[in-house]
């Protein structure tokens, strides 16, 4: 058994927020530059460069690269050999979001009741947790800081198995033509296929945090990806949504099993501000 | 497509001078307001009551802003999905509101008040927000500080830069501009 505090797991938590929230990851900033030289409209390429611009700014002050520092939602896989101290867990997770979003001058974006109080909890808790038991003695975290412009134009749908590649591809389209300039295009698309309703959706929320240009491991999903990303970028929107070549940076695709009746498809959208950290401990 | 630089308030002649991608920077003093906020003003006029803050001729911000650190007005300061906003905004449009800045489509309800009681929807650039700031001197809480970030703020912005999104011609960029690059999907 290896022992784990709460309290590092609440000073790990707080620096993944902050880390999250100031410093875009290299691949998002690499394929934003990319799209620069790609863009053929002024007007885009003008926003891509505002963008560059202000990830720099927020790298270099320590400020939110976006007011809307999200909803922190954390995928922690804790080694079986792991015993926690000191207090609770989900508890140390939540005090390191409060500090983090209190100290780092980061906004309190959470309701404590979604319908009819809508109350805003004051300190960015209770965050979302995905907790797996895994082998090993230590435990991974990757934190999101997920804003809900692109979380809002997000969807699912139960397709079945007779729709095939061709059902997928045009529920991805749609889904983008849809979401049109809403959620600060361009965008990252998060896809999920298969397990259940609940297992697409988070598969698709995995996905919004995989590296650009980085594939499914089976090349027939690979392909997919690349013909969706081509596809979506067909749709006009571009950088901002005022016209332009640059809709999406990635369509990042899992897959799961499924039962023989259904093929279940989340479709998660990420804007450019694509926001996350991963630590170990 | 034309470039302005323009002081607040905005009048009838500027309002009918611009036109959908217009780029344009503003200096002066706007509102801010969101879904929370504006929820509030519409409650208060189903009730005959008056408002915190007299909206006539003024600019009103989709934005929540995150707190500031010191030595700054104001947080990162982006615009939020303006189309949550369409179901209080011809009701306030009516009220003489003059300017919106925001980013993404509005409805059909909101262009038709638009064209009738004469007001532009300007753009931000989404997620562009630490840049945005900069262009914000000074920020105040006037109304509904209970809301946090959702509260009506006033601030003072500087050549804050924008684009026409929406005009009170019915010109829209979400239309023109994607129409420019949209492709066959094959």
């Amino acid at each position: 058994m290896r022992e784990i505090s709460a309290l590092q797991v609440t000073e790990k938590i707080k620096e993944l927020c902050l880390k999250a929230n100031y410093d875009i990851g290299a691949d998002v900033e690499k394929a934003v530059q990319q799209a620069m030289e790609t863009e053929p409209s002024p007007a885009g390429r003008s926003v891509l460069c505002q963008l560059c611009e202000n990830y720099k700014i927020a790298r270099e002050e320590r400020v939110a690269i976006c007011q809307d520092t999200g909803m922190a939602v954390f995928f922690i896989d804790v080694g079986q050999e792991v015993h926690f101290i000191g207090g609770d867990f989900e508890e140390a997770v939540q005090e390191g979001v409060r500090k983090a979003y209190a100290e780092g001058y980061l906004r309190k974006s959470v309701v404590a009741d979604p319908l009819f109080d809508r109350k805003n909890t004051g300190d960015n808790t209770p965050s979302i947790l995905h907790i797996r038991l895994v082998p090993g003695d230590q435990v991974h975290i990757l934190m999101t800081a997920k804003g809900f412009g692109s979380e809002n134009m997000s969807a699912v749908k139960m397709l079945v198995p007779a729709d095939g590649e061709q059902g997928v591809l045009d529920f991805i389209v749609e889904t983008a033509r849809k979401a049109g300039p809403n959620p600060c295009p361009p965008m990252v698309i998060g896809v999920g296929i298969g397990g259940t309703l609940e297992q697409a959706a988070l598969l698709a929320k995995r996905m919004t945090a995989r590296a650009i240009g980085s594939h499914h491991p089976d090349p027939r999903y690979a392909a997919l990806e690349e013909k969706a990303l081509c596809a979506v970028n067909r749709l006009g929107i571009g950088p901002a949504g005022i016209g332009g070549e640059t809709t999406a940076l990635a369509v990042n695709i899992a897959s799961h099993p499924t039962h023989i009746a259904g093929m279940p498809v989340a479709i998660n959208i990420c804007c450019h501000a694509a926001r996350h950290a991963e630590g170990i401990l | 497509m034309a470039r302005y630089d323009l002081t607040l308030p905005l009048t009838d002649e500027m309002v009918n001078m611009l036109r959908a991608g217009d780029e344009v920077t503003l200096t002066g003093e706007i509102y801010t307001g969101r879904d929370a906020a504006h929820k509030r003003l519409i409650a208060l006029l189903e009730k005959n009551e008056p408002l915190p803050i007299d909206l006539k001729g003024q600019t009103l911000y989709y934005v929540g802003p995150a707190p500031a650190s010191p030595g700054h007005a104001v947080g990162s300061a982006g615009p939020t999905t303006s189309y949550r906003m369409d179901a209080y905004t011809p009701q306030l449009l009516k009220l003489g509101l003059k300017g919106m800045i925001g980013k993404g489509r509005r409805n059909e309800k909101v262009q038709a008040a638009m064209q009738e009681y004469g007001a532009v929807y300007f753009g931000a650039v989404g997620g562009a927000a630490a840049l945005i700031a900069r262009c914000i001197e000074k920020s105040e809480v006037v109304a509904y500080p209970d809301l946090g970030p959702e509260a009506i703020h006033r601030f003072t912005i500087r050549q804050f830069p924008v684009l026409v999104l929406m005009d009170a011609q019915g010109g829209n960029l979400y239309e023109s501009g994607p129409a420019l690059y949209k492709k066959e999907i094959l």
